[in-house]
């Protein structure tokens, strides 16, 4: 019983993982911009494709570099899948979002824009690369380590680590570096920032640069771990990983670590003691109450301390 | 070479000329006033000297650098700050993070510096902490640094915007209305302010006031618009004696 317990806390504490360097995505961008950046679910799912195509180049599966062992597979991929993946997050705020900023656009039409830009992702990767599934190769060893009857592998420690390590640097970033406060000042009124010497193009494309490259890592690790990829992947953990981020507090790093890990643990939770056809019904019955209780979310206060 | 030189400035927001053909000059350092009833184009002057707006006509030469076409950042970057007719402040950093913020980005420093706490780090974020101070204790607000903005009355948030806008050590300093909202006492404060930010700083000063106290106290050369135009400029006493100008401010005596 009670290494099931353990067992149970610690597949939530990867699920959450998951949620958590998603949300972080969200509430970064949202905390400078106040925009629900609609398509960084599909983001994450485009990640994850780069992952797929980095790991397969590098393996030398296309005839490039054979040999590579696997751990240097791993520590190349990792930088290169989170540059290019942020490369996508800027293209769309470059194309996307930044003209209708200029124009003053009210937030609610790039919102949709945003929504917009995650279905063309979605269905532009069906269109490209069509609708079969595709099998992530095998990177990391999977022997399966039991201590004190609770099962783990190496993958497994790994990514809750990485979601540890993600949050503890994007909290650094945003509190105590120079561009962090300009992202700060931007959140709390747009319009004295550049009259202060500040660039805002540069500071919100660093936003994205960091919610895209931490989304991009997370489509790394999800599909070493659930190694079958395809496009509509990134919709329902988009989805919830947004959810996460409301009921952590939107806009606070902090409630949007704490929220994805909360919503994994209550699904693991809710699947271990009740049918799996529950586990949305009943997790989100009880986001919803946590909301009804707190509107703002865990951490986040009205319009206070926003990212 | 003037310090500011502003030709045949014109904007047109859709049908609307809200500036026609505006010229100034400074030639070095003045104490200059922009006054004229609600809507005359004030701010919108100020708006697209600091680079807001893209003038429809016109130039705008700064220290010889024409600024068509820079961004509002650039153009901060050239020595212009600027404060605002309702406070700006960022209300819920701190006094002190409000000026550090501006000052990050002169004396900035990179990601993997602020990681690896370099020498180079150290060394900056004391130049900028110490940078800040000075500046709050030039202006006596000192004793603020720590709290937040929107706890503090609003003659302490207007001094906080100038200190902010002086931190960048600004070659011009445009002030818009920064008597508006205060009481008498603190009207007095502020002339005291910005006469002796003038004579301890080498700067020039231009301010948007409705106050004529605080124009008539301050300022050198004023130059009044109305309906977008010029229609007036002069010293205190040539402004004050204009027939034109007390037609714009109390109206035509002929009904």
């Amino acid at each position: 019983m009670i290494e099931s317990l353990f067992q149970n806390i610690l597949n939530a504490l990867q699920w959450g993982s998951f949620y958590s360097l998603i949300a972080l995505g969200y509430c970064l961008v949202y905390g400078v911009l106040l925009l629900i950046n609609f398509a960084h679910g599909d983001i994450f799912m485009v990640g994850a494709y780069i992952s797929f195509f980095v790991v397969t180049f590098l393996l030398g599966n296309f005839g490039l570099i054979p040999g590579l062992p696997h751990w240097a597979v791993l520590a190349l991929a990792v930088p290169l899948v989170m540059i290019l993946t942020a490369g996508v997050g800027v293209t769309l705020e470059r194309i996307a979002y930044r003209p209708l900023r200029r124009k003053g656009a009210h937030r609610l039409y790039v919102v949709i824009t945003a929504l917009m830009c995650g279905l063309i992702l979605e269905n532009g990767n069906l269109a490209l690369l069509g609708a079969s599934r595709r099998n992530f190769p095998a990177l990391v060893d999977e022997t399966v380590i039991t201590v004190g009857g609770v099962n783990m592998t190496v993958l497994k420690l790994a990514v809750i680590v990485v979601a540890v390590l993600s949050f503890l640097f994007l909290r650094k970033v945003v509190v105590k570096t120079k561009i962090g406060m300009a992202m700060r000042a931007i959140s709390y009124d747009k319009f004295a920032v550049p009259l202060m010497g500040i660039p805002v193009d540069t500071v919100i494309v660093f936003t994205f640069v960091l919610g895209s490259g931490f989304a991009g890592l997370a489509g790394l690790l999800f599909a070493m771990t659930y190694p079958v990829l395809d496009p509509y992947m990134g919709a329902m953990i988009g989805w919830k990983a947004f959810i996460a981020a409301v009921v952590g507090g939107i806009g606070s790093i902090r409630g949007a670590f704490a929220g994805g890990f909360l919503l994994g643990f209550v699904e693991i939770m809710v699947v271990a003691f009740f049918p799996s056809t529950f586990r949305d019904l009943i997790a989100f019955t009880i986001l919803l109450l946590i909301l009804w209780r707190k509107p703002t979310g865990l951490f986040g206060v009205a319009r206070r301390t926003k990212i | 070479m003037a310090l500011l030189e502003i030709t045949n400035l014109t904007q047109y927001f859709g049908g609307l000329c809200a500036v026609s053909d505006f010229n100034a000059s400074f030639e070095g350092r003045e104490l200059m006033a922009l006054i004229g009833p609600n809507g005359a184009g004030k701010t919108t002057v100020f708006n697209l000297v600091s680079g807001f707006y893209q003038p429809s006509e016109g130039s705008i030469v700064f220290g010889g650098v024409n600024t068509r076409g820079m961004k509002p950042h650039e153009v901060t970057g050239l020595g212009i700050a600027r404060t605002f007719q309702n406070i700006r402040l960022w209300h819920d950093m701190t006094v002190l993070d409000n000026i550090r913020v501006s000052q990050h980005y002169h004396l900035g420093y990179g990601v993997a510096d602020n990681f690896f706490r370099t020498k180079r780090y150290r060394q900056r974020e004391e130049r900028i902490e110490s940078t800040a101070m000075e500046v709050l204790e030039a202006l006596d607000l000192a004793r603020f640094a720590s709290e937040l903005p929107k706890n503090l009355p609003y003659g302490v948030q207007r001094r906080v915007e100038i200190a902010r806008a002086l931190s960048l050590r600004p070659r011009l300093l445009l002030l818009d209305e920064p008597a508006a909202g205060l009481n008498s006492a603190d009207v007095e404060g502020l002339i005291s302010l910005v006469r002796w930010i003038y004579d301890n700083y080498d700067i020039a000063i231009w301010m948007i006031e409705h106050q004529m106290q605080v124009v008539m106290n301050l300022c050198t050369w004023i130059k009044v618009v109305d309906f977008g135009s010029t229609i007036a400029e002069g010293t205190p006493e040539q402004i004050q004696n204009n027939p034109d100008v007390i037609k714009a401010y109390l109206g035509d005596d002929t009904i």
